[in-house]
């Protein structure tokens, strides 16, 4: 079995959102559209404020509730590494799975079906990166088999402080930010 | 301080979440409706004498306007469905753990139900159908000719009716990405709500029929049209009394619900707490507490008191403020839950 987990450290993003840009162009994502986006999150207090940076999309929960709740089987988790994913075809536009979902990262694209982010699947059974970890101008972004422990994310994670999204929802996120 | 903003702009998710508009509400109330006809209906099937006149507006006019209430839920429904040409792919599938996916399967089930309960009695309430129509006297004859089929539709009935009810509750309350809906009272909260709104709409079909001196006068028209055309019996205002009765110990279990649905989310987390001030104290608030709680449910239970009392004569105006107060919770819940988040702050 392998779980597959994207690391972003976000000391080195600069929010440039070149990310964004590829995952358009590799996923024909339409106009008007994003299936990652930047965050930018500021807190303390002046002038003792802290920047962070993230570059956000499907968190590819363990425990997702978009799949639990689709009247269809058409949200399903992928053999290859637990990746969430839709069939377009079996989708009827519900739009329970985006009420589910506490990251709001899923849209309905304009031809009607529940769409997000997929890991560039496509592009992982081919043994490469997602378009958006690929292309990453900072090289803030890691993407590798959790289940591994000597892969790249694993090793990172081991070395590094971190914190998941809303770990307190119970969707056992697997996207992760180095702090 | 914290301060968070997204470069993302998907539409119908940014700036504020709201996928769901005026179908959803719609259809739950619909929903709720026809499973509120279908335990009124299935109960007095149980318990029903066929002489008594009173059985009709339960045990026909119920589940007949609830095969059409359904009916344009569904439709309501699939204007919702964002890929509308696969809409049959809810049948090739069952998924345990989707409500949707229960509900669907819940609704093929009712239409047979609603059927059977409709047409036990249909010959006798609606002659001129009958007459039209002899084939719906044979099924009439055979059901009421089995005295263990009207036990097993009555019981279907209720169970279904039970069922739909919850559902529409459940499913929102599924959805665990807006924590306005995580409540399990939700279901149980849309069950009562949908059991007022029935006996308020049949409790207002019988003061529509009442005698010419005590029915509203615009009514003497539409009911001497309506018995032109079908010959129907008049219907026996003795029942009257029992629906708003039981209208008013419906509503008496929402408000209870309700209070139990607020205090479970204001002692919860800082999320669900968070959530809750949108009905609390928020931007939803005046239309809950006007509209559902004080026009929905207070003002009803309180005509409705008057009228049992005999102080005031029975009115349509509680049975229409009744059915107002559970449309307007449904689009109240269903508009705050989709602006409830987990995040704090968006844009």
């Amino acid at each position: 079995m392998s779980r597959f987990a994207m690391v972003i450290d976000t000391h080195r993003c600069v929010g440039c959102q070149d990310c964004v840009v590829a995952c358009k162009t590799e996923n024909n994502v339409p106009e008007g559209y994003t299936r990652d986006w930047i965050a930018e999150e500021v807190h303390g207090e002046f002038p003792t404020l802290h920047l962070e940076l993230r570059s956000e999309r499907c968190n590819h929960c363990s425990n997702p509730p978009c799949v639990a709740c689709c009247p269809t089987g058409a949200s399903h988790v992928h053999p290859l590494g637990g990746v969430v994913l839709v069939s377009h075809d079996l989708c009827i536009g519900c739009k329970a799975c985006l009420a589910a979902c506490p990251y709001d990262a899923r849209f309905i694209h304009p031809d009607g079906y529940a769409d997000k982010c997929t890991f560039c699947i496509h592009r992982v059974e081919r043994g490469l990166d997602p378009a958006c970890v690929s292309v990453c101008p900072a090289h803030c972004m890691h993407f590798g088999d959790l289940d591994d422990p000597r892969s790249e994310v694993s090793r990172l994670l081991a070395s590094r402080n971190h914190h998941a999204l809303l770990p307190e929802a119970g969707t056992n996120p697997n996207i992760f930010y180095l702090t | 301080m914290t301060e968070l903003t997204y470069t993302r702009h998907n539409p119908l998710i940014d700036p504020i979440f709201h996928v769901w508009e005026w179908q959803i509400p719609v259809y739950l109330f619909l929903g709720g409706l026809v499973g509120g006809l279908m335990i009124i209906a299935g109960i007095r099937l149980l318990v029903l004498r066929p002489n008594r006149r009173e059985a009709l507006v339960c045990c026909t006019l119920g589940p007949l306007i609830g095969l059409a209430a359904l009916s344009l839920g569904m439709f309501s429904l699939f204007l919702d469905l964002g890929h509308k040409l696969h809409v049959w792919r809810l049948y090739t599938t069952f998924q345990v753990t989707s409500p949707m996916s229960w509900g669907s399967w819940i609704l093929l089930l009712v239409y047979p139900a609603l059927a059977a309960n409709a047409l036990a009695h249909l010959p006798e309430a609606i002659p001129a159908l009958a007459s039209r129509f002899p084939a719906l006297v044979k099924i009439s004859d055979f059901i009421l000719a089995r005295p263990r089929l009207v036990l097993f539709a009555g019981l279907t009935n209720t169970a279904l009716g039970a069922a739909l009810g919850i559902y529409t509750g459940i499913l929102l309350s599924t959805l665990g990405g807006r924590p306005l809906w995580n409540s399990a009272v939700l279901g149980p909260l849309f069950l009562f709500s949908g059991l007022s709104t029935a006996a308020a709409l049949l409790h207002g079909i019988l003061v529509l029929t009442m005698p010419s001196g005590e029915r509203p006068a615009f009514a003497d028209f539409l009911l001497s049209a309506l018995a032109r055309m079908t010959q129907a019996r008049p219907l026996d205002p003795a029942a009257a009394p029992i629906l708003a009765s039981a209208d008013n110990s419906f509503l008496t279990v929402e408000v209870s619900l309700l209070g139990l649905f607020l205090l479970g989310h204001v002692t919860s987390t800082a999320v669900h707490h968070r959530a809750a001030g949108l009905l609390l104290t928020g931007p939803y608030a005046a239309p809950f507490w006007v509209l559902v709680v004080g026009l929905g449910i207070a003002m009803p239970l309180l005509l409705q008191t008057l009228e049992l009392a005999h102080r005031i004569r029975h009115t349509l105006a509680p049975s229409l403020l009744v059915m107002f107060g559970g449309f307007a919770l449904r689009v109240i819940l269903v508009s705050a839950g989709q602006a409830s988040r987990w995040f704090e702050a968006l844009n």
